[in-house]
This record gives C-alpha cells, sequence and structure tokens, in this order.
C-alpha cells in the first residue's frame, strides 16, 4: 500500500511537472533570467504547490499519516553552513541546465542523451555527496 | 493569448497535491532529491520500495502522457560539458544541502520552514546569477 501510494504520488508529481512546463529548461532558465525575457510561470507554478500542501500541514496537526508511522518532526530553526553552500551549488547547476531532480527523472524518456547526461552526472554527485559534507562538518 | 501562468498554476496545484498525498498517507516529506538520493547512497534503503515506486511514477507517467500527446521538448543545451558539470552540482549541492525545489521549496515554504526558505533564496539566488554570468556576460549558455 505505501508503495501503491508513492507511485501514484510520484506519477502525480510526474504529471504536474510535465503539464506545467517545468521540464522545458528553457522556461525554468526563462524564470531564473531577471534581465532577459522574464518568464514568470515558475513562480505560478510554486504558489499552485505550495497551497494544497500547506492544507496537507494544518491537517497532520494531532493526527498520525494514514499509513502508519509518524509525520515528519516539526521544522528545525537553524540554518547551517552545509544549507547555504548546497543550496548555492545546486542554484548554479540549476541555472546552468535549467534542471533539477524532479523534472531530470520526469523528462528522461523524452530528454535525449543531454537528459541522460544530467541524470548521470547528478547521480554520481550524490554517490560522492557525503564525502563533501563530512568535509564541511 | 499565452496560458502558460494556467498551466503553471494548474501543475504546480498537482505537485502540491502529490506532496500532499505523500504526507498524509506515507508520513513523508517528498522531496526528490532525498528520495532519489537515498538510494544512491544507500541511507535511505530501509524503505527503498517505497522509494523506488515513487521514482517509477515519476518516470513513467511523463513517459506515458509524452507517448499519446506527444513530445515536449526539453530544449537541454547540446553543451555535453556543461550538462556534466551542472548534473554534479544539482547532486552534490542538494544532497549537502539536504534538500531542492520539491523539498525545501514546496514542502518547507508550505510549513514556513526557516531551512526550506533559506535554502530557497540561496538557490534562487544562486541560479539567478548563473544565468546572468554564463548567458549574458559569457554567452555560454
Amino acid at each position: 500500500m505505501r508503495a501503491l501510494m508513492a507511485l501514484i504520488a510520484g506519477g502525480m508529481f510526474g504529471a504536474g511537472l510535465l503539464i506545467s512546463g517545468m521540464t522545458n529548461t528553457l522556461k525554468v532558465q526563462g524564470w531564473l533570467d531577471v534581465f532577459g525575457d522574464w518568464d514568470p510561470t515558475l513562480a505560478f507554478v510554486m504558489g499552485g504547490g505550495i497551497i494544497p500542501m500547506a492544507l496537507a500541514w494544518a491537517y497532520t496537526k494531532g493526527r498520525k499519516p494514514a499509513l502508519g508511522g509518524e509525520f515528519p518532526a516539526p521544522t528545525n530553526p537553524e540554518a547551517d553552513k552545509k544549507l547555504v553552500i548546497g543550496s548555492v551549488m545546486f542554484g548554479i547547476g540549476w541555472g546552468l541546465s535549467g534542471l533539477c531532480p524532479g523534472p531530470s527523472v520526469a523528462s528522461l524518456s523524452f530528454g535525449g542523451i543531454g537528459g541522460v547526461a544530467f541524470l548521470l552526472a547528478m547521480l554520481a554527485g550524490m554517490f560522492v555527496a557525503p564525502r563533501f559534507r563530512a568535509m564541511i562538518d | 493569448m499565452n496560458h502558460d501562468w494556467l498551466m503553471g498554476l494548474l501543475g504546480g496545484g498537482l505537485i502540491g497535491t502529490s506532496a500532499a498525498i505523500f504526507l498524509l498517507m506515507n508520513g513523508k516529506i517528498m522531496g526528490a532529491s532525498g528520495l532519489i538520493g537515498g538510494l544512491v547512497d544507500k541511507s535511505g534503503m530501509g524503505n527503498w520500495l517505497e522509494r523506488s515506486a515513487w521514482i517509477a511514477g515519476l518516470f513513467l507517467v511523463p513517459a506515458i502522457m509524452t507517448l499519446i500527446w506527444g513530445v515536449k521538448p526539453t530544449n537541454i543545451t547540446s553543451n555535453i560539458p556543461v550538462i556534466i558539470v551542472a548534473g554534479l552540482f544539482v547532486g552534490i549541492g542538494t544532497r549537502i544541502a539536504n534538500g531542492c525545489t520539491s523539498g525545501h521549496g514546496i514542502c518547507g515554504i508550505s510549513r514556513l520552514s526557516f531551512r526550506g526558505i533559506v535554502a530557497t533564496v540561496f538557490y534562487i539566488g544562486a541560479g539567478g546569477l548563473t544565468v546572468v554570468i554564463f548567458k549574458h556576460a559569457l554567452g555560454i549558455i
């Protein structure tokens, strides 16, 4: 049941990314490009995504997940070096390519050799990331 | 007329609803980098089936949709060295920061997580600066 819900959620996420245009790297770079021909679409995607999630978070109060276990711990109020350095690195890669982890998988079937190369490089980065994390600590 | 903003809002609603299902049913934050990365560095093997099923859905549904309605080009750069560097940075960065656009952006901001907001400010800032430098100043992308 957990796997089935995960499959459904992953599928809906992929459909949403495709419909919203977030698998189009030019739209993502167009949103980041405030000095060029700015494309506001990504702001609508973020807004459209945050609203149902804000309702979901409100619903979790005093409840437990339907399939058992516990909801995630309360938010951590501390930002550390890893959060900032990692986010800056992510932003550089995101700006260069117009891809982040979700869309890189969602567009794999039609993204050609460039999409495959990006995904393989991203997986390699994730593989070595624990070593970088230890270096920053 | 350009309906991109409406498709963005609709697609975003689907994304947020999928994250809400994952939270309310499975009790987990739906962050793409965490779900994928936990399998890559083996830190998340305890629920590998749940992670794999989520990744399978993320891959399969757009694949089926594009088969039916035609391919929407990704327009990714043909510059393979740039793609490799970008992929490495996204992979390392999201795992060090413990989240990406879905985890920190959608799931974090929606509960006013301080870390989610800080991460989003830095990756959007860095992304914007990168586009300015590499597109307008250097002309590489």
